[in-house]
């Protein structure tokens, strides 16, 4: 059934801090790795070796470079992108065979994929690029919130939560319940500003991003305090290396 | 987006198709026995001609009975169903006109309605898009279903009606490129509101996540051809247009004779097929999906 549920008995989802994220693409490896060899068909890569590889993944990182117009320096923001588990999903109504459905437990965001005829419509629906066509197993791909990992009672209970969360070496990615006011996600997402992308498309979507902390001051031409005690580098050289700078010079040619 | 000649086969042969059903059906032309036979064969081939092409396009055709089951949400769902209606319904009527020698008026006009039904599910499938802002407005439907009538005209050979029914389609064929050409920007959306980071400055894509290319780029983020996309509405516009009406005005000189006259309308045909399928791929080359925003791209 491709119709949305009206509401989730819980938004599980992720908040991704933009302000902690360093761009190591940990979260891209540790997804791929968990989603091939888990839930559903496995995630294709063709010409891995060759000249023009390509390959399925339900996460990436994208790096960008924001110019604020004061003259201020430039930030780099890294900025890792899955399925945001919207609550009004397009890519869900627009299924034809009610492959594409949203979860009224939980809220996530599933394609069944043996029903998947492989029309693509539901990527076409998605603003974000979360969805991707397998070139191998030509059934739609998508970001599963590790489903087989949050319930799984035979991984130790630090495991239960996505591939991607646990891998961050920098704590830069959140998993909880965004229909609980007290949860980690929705408190952080109240004290930080979490924003949705794209709001303008009326996707509602449960994941949010946690804005970069502004830079406060141009640190360029900062000194540090302890450098007026450092030895001062000699400006002209001095001893043997001055000796070869001045018989160097007055060779021939050398005055250039 | 990706112009995939399965789908570009599909909207311009079936949009023909199913408006010469439309003509059919209701009731323009009333051929019997072999003529009507010749008839419903040139309008079944292309319709089911092009609704076999689309299915090239799935990754799983074998699979493609489960496509009839939501039509509740999904406009897919609800063009699979109307086309078989419609031609199951096309399909009696045709049997009375070729065997009984009768003509069935009001199932002619329900397979009619039906088929150019069907076409307008096909537009809305595009339409639905809001990550599409040049397919997402009301152009959309208005230059397929114009043209889907104005080529039914054309090939039943009615040719007082097609030559009105054409300058008709031309005129939503531009308005779907004047508003298209403006749609993006009008939508609000830039890499600003994709990153969430456009009200602290400039948002300019620094890497991408990938080194090689990817089924987002290769689906969404299709630019080849945008180069000599004027020259090629020109070539569309006068190829779908401007030589069927011209040759059309010539069949009805006097001194024409019958046979150059079948001669010149099928050669206005003929043209107005090209000029639709270039029309429909730059319908595609041009469309600019939203998800190119994340890769600095459009």
């Amino acid at each position: 059934m491709t119709t949305l549920p009206t509401s989730t008995d819980r938004k599980l989802g992720l908040v991704i801090d933009l302000d902690t994220c360093v761009g190591c693409h940990a979260c891209v490896i540790s997804c791929k790795g968990w989603n091939t060899e888990n839930y559903g068909a496995p995630l294709a890569d063709t010409d891995a070796y060759g000249a023009n590889p390509s390959g399925t993944f339900l996460n990436r990182v994208h790096s960008y470079e924001v110019q604020p117009a004061n003259d201020a320096p430039a930030q780099l923001i890294h900025f890792p992108k899955s399925c945001l588990h919207c609550e009004d999903a397009p890519c869900v109504t627009v299924c034809p065979t009610g492959a594409s459905y949203k979860r009224v437990e939980d809220g996530i965001v599933l394609v069944n994929e043996a029903d998947c005829i492989g029309c693509g419509l539901c990527a076409w629906a998605c603003p974000y690029g979360a969805r991707e066509m397998d070139a191998v197993e030509k059934v739609m791909k998508k970001c599963t919130l590790c489903v087989d990992r949050i319930y799984n009672e035979n991984l130790p209970e630090e495991d239960r939560e996505p591939a991607c969360v646990r891998t961050c070496p920098a704590g830069a990615r959140h998993f909880g319940d965004f229909a609980d006011p007290d949860s980690n996600v929705s408190k952080l997402t109240a004290e930080r500003g979490g924003m949705d992308l794209m709001p303008e498309m009326g996707t509602k979507p449960v994941n949010k991003y946690l804005p970069p902390r502004p830079k406060d001051r141009d640190r360029s031409e900062d000194v540090d305090i302890l450098a007026p005690f450092l030895e001062p580098v000699a400006a002209e050289p001095t001893g043997f290396l001055g000796w070869l700078d001045k018989a160097l010079t007055t060779m021939p040619g050398g005055k250039s | 987006m990706h112009p995939a000649p399965s789908v570009i086969l599909f909207s311009t042969l079936s949009g023909l198709g199913f408006g010469l059903l439309a003509f059919l059906g209701l009731g323009v032309l009333q051929p019997t026995g072999m003529g009507a036979f010749i008839w419903f064969f040139i309008a079944y081939a292309l319709a089911v001609g092009g609704l076999i092409s689309s299915t090239f396009h799935l990754g799983r055709p074998e699979r493609a009975l489960k496509a009839f089951k939501q039509w509740r949400s999904s406009w897919l769902s609800r063009e699979g169903i109307c086309a078989v209606v419609a031609l199951l319904v096309m399909g009696l009527y045709a049997i009375g006109a070729i065997f009984l020698g009768t003509h069935w008026t009001v199932l002619g006009v329900v397979g009619a309605v039906l088929s150019v039904l069907t076409v307008f599910t096909t537009a809305m499938i595009y339409t639905q898009f809001k990550t599409v802002p040049r397919w997402h407005n009301i152009t959309t439907p208005a230059m397929f279903l114009s043209i889907c009538i104005a080529g039914g005209a054309l090939l039943a050979g009615q040719v007082t009606l097609a030559i009105p029914l054409l300058i008709l389609a031309a005129l939503a064929q531009l308005a779907h490129w004047v508003v298209g050409d403006k749609a993006l920007e009008a939508s609000g959306t830039d890499m600003g509101t994709a990153t969430g980071l456009g009200d602290r400055g400039t948002v300019r894509a620094f890497e991408p996540p990938h080194t090689g290319t990817n089924y987002l780029l290769k689906e969404f983020v299709y630019v080849i051809g945008r180069k000599h996309a004027a020259k090629l509405r020109i070539v569309a516009m006068g190829l779908m247009v401007v030589a069927p009406i011209v040759l059309l005005a010539l069949t009805q000189l006097a001194s024409v004779s019958g046979t150059a006259d079948h001669v010149l309308a099928a050669l206005a045909v003929i043209s107005h097929l090209v000029g639709v399928f270039a029309a429909r791929w730059l319908f595609f080359a041009q469309a600019e999906h939203v998800v190119g925003l994340y890769y600095g791209k459009r």
